[in-house]
C-alpha cells in the first residue's frame, strides 16, 4: 500500500504549459503516473504532448475522471487555483507546489477548503508526494526513491530528498514520501501523514523531518505518543539558525523563546522518536529499527 | 519585514485608525524643527525594530523644540540591543486616560487568526501574561469570516475595557484587523492603544510585520526598505532574488531549499566549524543564481570556503554545475569551493564539474563528507 497516490491516481496540473508545470508534470507522467489532463485558461482544447489541456478543472475532471490535482501556478494566483480545485467534484487530493504565497491567503484558502470540501489539501510550498514504484506528484527527482517499507514525512523538500537518499543507499525502501510543506499554514500536518502511515500495513517505521517554527512537531509528538506504535526517526533542522529571522522558508522562524530546534528535540525524544542530529545518520538509524 | 513605528502609524492613518501628528527626525536639527512645527509637549522616540527601546531610554518626553533638541542629541546614535538608532519620531504629547494592548496574528498551531486584547496595556504583555493571565483575553478568528462586530464587542467587554467608549474601542479593534488583514501582515501590535483624557482611542505606538510575499499586491512597501539600515551583502543578495542571512563564521554556505541550508549549517558547526552565512538560491536556479549567489559571497571578507550544497528537484544539478564553470571564468575567487551534487540531473553536473576539478573546487559525496572537506579548508586558510 501507499498512501495519498498510486497506481489509481489520475492527475491533473494546472499550469502544466508552464516550463516548470510541464518539466515536472511530463517528469510525473515519464515515472508512470497517469496525467490525464492539464489546465490552462485560454488554452483548452489544444493538448501538449498529447495531453488534453482544459481551460478550468471541473471541465478536465468532467472529461477526463481526473481525481488528483498538482496545483503549479504562480504565487499571484495560486491560492485561486487551489480553491478551484476543490470545489471541483472528484478532486481528492490537492498537491500545491507553489512557494511564495501570501500567508493570508493560505489561512483563508485552508480553512476555506476544510469547511467546504472534502479534498485533501498537500502543501503550498511543497515537494509533493512520491509513491516508489506507484505514482510521482510532485518535483521530487524520482530515480532516488526505491519501493519499499519506510514512510518518510517532512516540512522541507530538499531535506526529503537527502532522508530518501539516504534511505534508497543503504537498500531501504520507502511506501510513500511526502513532503507537507515549509509555510505558515500548511494544508496537511505531521499528525495528518503519521495517521496515515500508522493506518498502511506496508509501512513499519516512519522517517519525520521538521524544522524550526511553529509547534507542528511538538504536536506530532503528542500524537506519537498517544496513536503510534510503529518506531519513528526524526531529524529537526535550524539547531544553529538565529532567533527572529526567516530562514528561507515563510514558516521557518523561531518567535522569541517558541519553536526552537531544541525544544522540538526534546518533544520527540520524550516520547521515544530517535533523534538524529545530522541528516546523513537517518539511514543508519532507521536500519537500527528495521 | 518588520516597519519601524511611525511606518506603521502611516500604515494605520490610511486605514482611519486615529494616531497622534508627528514628525520624522534625522538630526538634533530636524528634531527641533519638527517640535516647532507640532506645537506644545513633544515625545521623541528612537526608531528601532526591537522592543524594549522606553526601558533602554529611547522615549523622552520635551517640553518644547529646544529640550526636542536635547533628547534628540542623546537617543540618535545610541544602541539598542545591537540596534543603531538613526532616526527618531516626533509626536504630540497624549493625555492618556488608560493604556490598552491590542493584538493580531497568525496562530500557526490552529491555523486561524488570533486577536490579543488587554486593559493592562502600556507593559510587557507576556509579563501581564505571566502575572495576570485572566486580563489577557485571547479570541481566535476564523480567516474565512473575518473579525466581526459582535467579536470586536466581545473583545472589548470580557477584556474590560471602558464601557462608555466601547463603540470606539470596538471600531478601532475593527480596523486595525482589517490593517492586518489588507494590508497582508504578519503581525499588527498596539501597545499602548490609548483612551484619552477627552474619550478619544487613539494607536499611541505601532508594531507590524509585513509578509514580503505580498508584496505583489502592495508594490509601494518596498519603499518602506529605504529608512532601513540594511546589511549590504543582505541587500546585494536580495536585489538578485536570494535568501541571504550574514551569521559570525568563516565557511560560506550555498544550498537549494531553506530546509537544506538550515541543515547544512548545522552539519558544519557539528564537524567543528561554523558557517558566515545562510544562502538559499531557491527551487529552480538557474547558472546565473549560482553566479550571483558566488558573487555575493565575494563581498565577505569572513569567508573562507565555501560550501555549495545542492540536491536538485526542481533545481537541476547541471545548471548549478554551469554557474560554477561562470563563475570561476568571470569572477575572482579567493576561496576553495566544495560542491556536492545529488538529484535531478546530478550525473550531468558531474560530469560537467569534471572539467574543472583542481585545488578550487572540491566534488564530493555526501553532506557530511563537504561540511568535513569545507570546514578543514576554512581552517587552513
Amino acid at each position: 500500500m501507499a498512501i495519498y497516490i498510486d497506481h489509481n491516481t489520475r492527475l491533473v496540473v494546472q499550469g502544466l504549459t508552464g516550463s516548470q508545470g510541464r518539466f515536472h508534470g511530463f517528469r510525473n507522467k515519464a515515472y508512470g503516473t497517469n496525467l490525464v489532463a492539464g489546465v490552462t485558461p485560454g488554452k483548452g482544447g489544444t493538448d501538449l504532448d498529447g495531453v488534453p489541456i482544459f481551460d478550468s478543472v471541473a471541465e478536465a475532471v468532467a472529461a477526463t475522471g481526473a481525481n488528483t490535482s498538482m496545483v503549479f501556478v504562480p504565487p499571484a494566483f495560486a491560492a485561486d487555483g487551489i480553491l478551484e480545485a476543490a470545489a471541483a467534484d472528484g478532486i481528492e487530493i490537492i498537491v500545491a507546489i507553489t512557494e511564495g504565497i501570501p500567508a493570508q491567503d493560505e489561512a483563508r484558502v485552508y480553512n476555506y477548503v476544510k469547511q467546504t470540501s472534502s479534498s485533501v489539501l498537500i502543501g503550498p510550498n511543497c515537494p509533493g508526494v512520491l509513491s516508489p514504484g506507484k505514482a510521482n506528484v510532485g518535483i521530487t527527482p524520482p530515480e532516488i526513491a526505491l519501493e519499499g517499507s519506510v514512510g518518510v514525512v517532512s516540512r522541507s523538500g530538499t531535506l526529503t530528498y537527502q532522508a530518501i537518499h539516504e534511505l534508497t543507499s543503504r537498500g531501504i525502501g520507502q511506501t510513500t514520501c511526502v513532503g507537507i510543506g515549509g509555510d505558515p499554514v500548511p494544508g496537511i500536518s505531521f499528525i495528518d501523514v503519521l495517521e496515515r502511515f500508522q493506518a498502511d500495513d506496508d509501512t513499519e517505521a516512519i522517517v519525520m523531518i521538521g524544522e524550526i517554527g511553529g509547534d507542528a512537531e511538538e504536536q506530532a509528538a503528542r500524537f506519537i505518543e498517544q496513536h503510534l506504535t510503529k518506531p519513528v526517526v526524526g531529524y529537526v533542522a535550524g539547531v544553529t539558525a538565529p532567533p527572529g529571522k526567516k530562514m528561507g522558508h515563510a514558516g521557518a522562524i523561531i518567535s522569541g523563546s517558541s519553536g526552537t530546534a531544541q525544544a522540538k528535540q526534546s518533544a520527540l525524544r520524550a516520547v521515544g522518536v530517535t533523534v538524529v542530529d545530522d541528516p546523513t545518520s537517518i539511514g543508519e538509524a532507521v536500519a537500527a529499527l528495521l | 519585514m518588520d516597519l519601524f513605528e511611525y511606518q506603521g502609524k502611516s500604515l494605520f492613518a490610511r486605514l482611519g485608525v486615529p494616531v497622534p501628528e508627528g514628525r520624522v527626525a534625522r538630526t538634533p536639527e530636524e528634531a527641533r524643527t519638527a517640535a516647532e512645527e507640532i506645537g506644545g509637549k513633544v515625545v521623541v522616540k528612537a526608531q528601532v525594530q526591537v522592543g524594549g527601546r522606553g526601558k533602554a531610554g529611547g522615549i523622552k518626553l520635551a517640553d518644547g523644540p529646544d529640550q526636542a533638541f536635547a533628547h534628540a542629541t542623546d537617543i540618535l546614535g545610541m544602541d539598542i540591543k545591537g540596534h543603531t538608532v538613526d532616526i527618531v519620531w516626533l509626536e504630540q504629547a497624549s493625555n492618556i486616560a488608560a493604556e490598552y494592548y491590542v493584538s493580531f496574528t497568525l496562530d500557526r498551531s490552529v491555523k486561524k487568526h488570533l486577536a490579543i486584547v488587554s486593559a493592562q496595556g502600556g507593559m510587557d504583555i507576556e509579563a501581564v501574561a505571566a502575572d495576570t493571565p485572566e486580563a489577557v483575553v485571547k479570541m481566535h478568528i476564523d480567516p474565512v469570516v473575518g473579525l466581526t462586530n459582535w467579536q470586536a464587542s466581545e473583545l472589548v467587554y470580557r477584556a474590560k475595557l471602558d464601557r462608555a467608549t466601547a463603540r470606539k474601542s470596538a471600531a478601532a479593534l475593527r480596523k486595525l484587523y482589517e490593517a492586518f488583514v489588507s494590508l497582508d501582515c504578519d503581525l499588527v501590535e498596539v501597545n499602548p492603544l490609548i483612551l484619552t483624557d477627552d474619550g478619544e482611542i487613539v494607536a499611541l505606538d505601532s508594531k507590524v510585520t509585513l509578509d514580503s510575499n505580498a508584496f505583489f499586491r502592495h508594490p509601494d512597501f518596498e519603499d518602506f526598505r529605504s529608512a532601513f539600515t540594511e546589511d549590504p551583502m543582505e541587500k546585494m543578495a536580495r536585489q538578485r532574488g536570494l535568501n541571504f542571512i550574514k551569521l559570525d563564521g568563516s565557511v560560506g554556505i550555498i544550498g537549494n531549499g531553506a530546509g537544506l541550508v538550515m541543515s547544512t549549517i548545522d552539519v558544519v558547526a557539528l564537524v567543528g566549524g561554523a558557517a558566515s552565512n545562510f544562502l538559499d538560491v531557491g527551487g529552480g536556479a538557474g547558472a546565473d543564481t549560482i553566479t550571483n549567489a558566488l558573487e555575493v559571497l565575494t563581498n565577505d571578507p569572513t569567508v573562507k570556503s565555501v560550501l555549495i550544497n545542492i540536491f536538485g528537484g526542481i533545481t537541476r544539478c547541471d545548471l548549478v554545475a554551469q554557474g560554477i564553470v561562470e563563475a570561476l571564468e568571470g569572477l575572482e575567487l579567493q576561496w576553495p569551493i566544495v560542491v556536492r551534487l545529488d538529484g535531478t540531473n546530478a550525473v550531468e553536473g558531474r560530469e560537467i564539474l569534471r572539467g574543472v576539478v583542481s585545488d578550487a573546487v572540491i566534488p564530493v559525496e555526501t553532506m557530511r563528507e563537504a561540511a568535513e572537506k569545507a570546514v578543514e579548508l576554512a581552517g587552513k586558510g
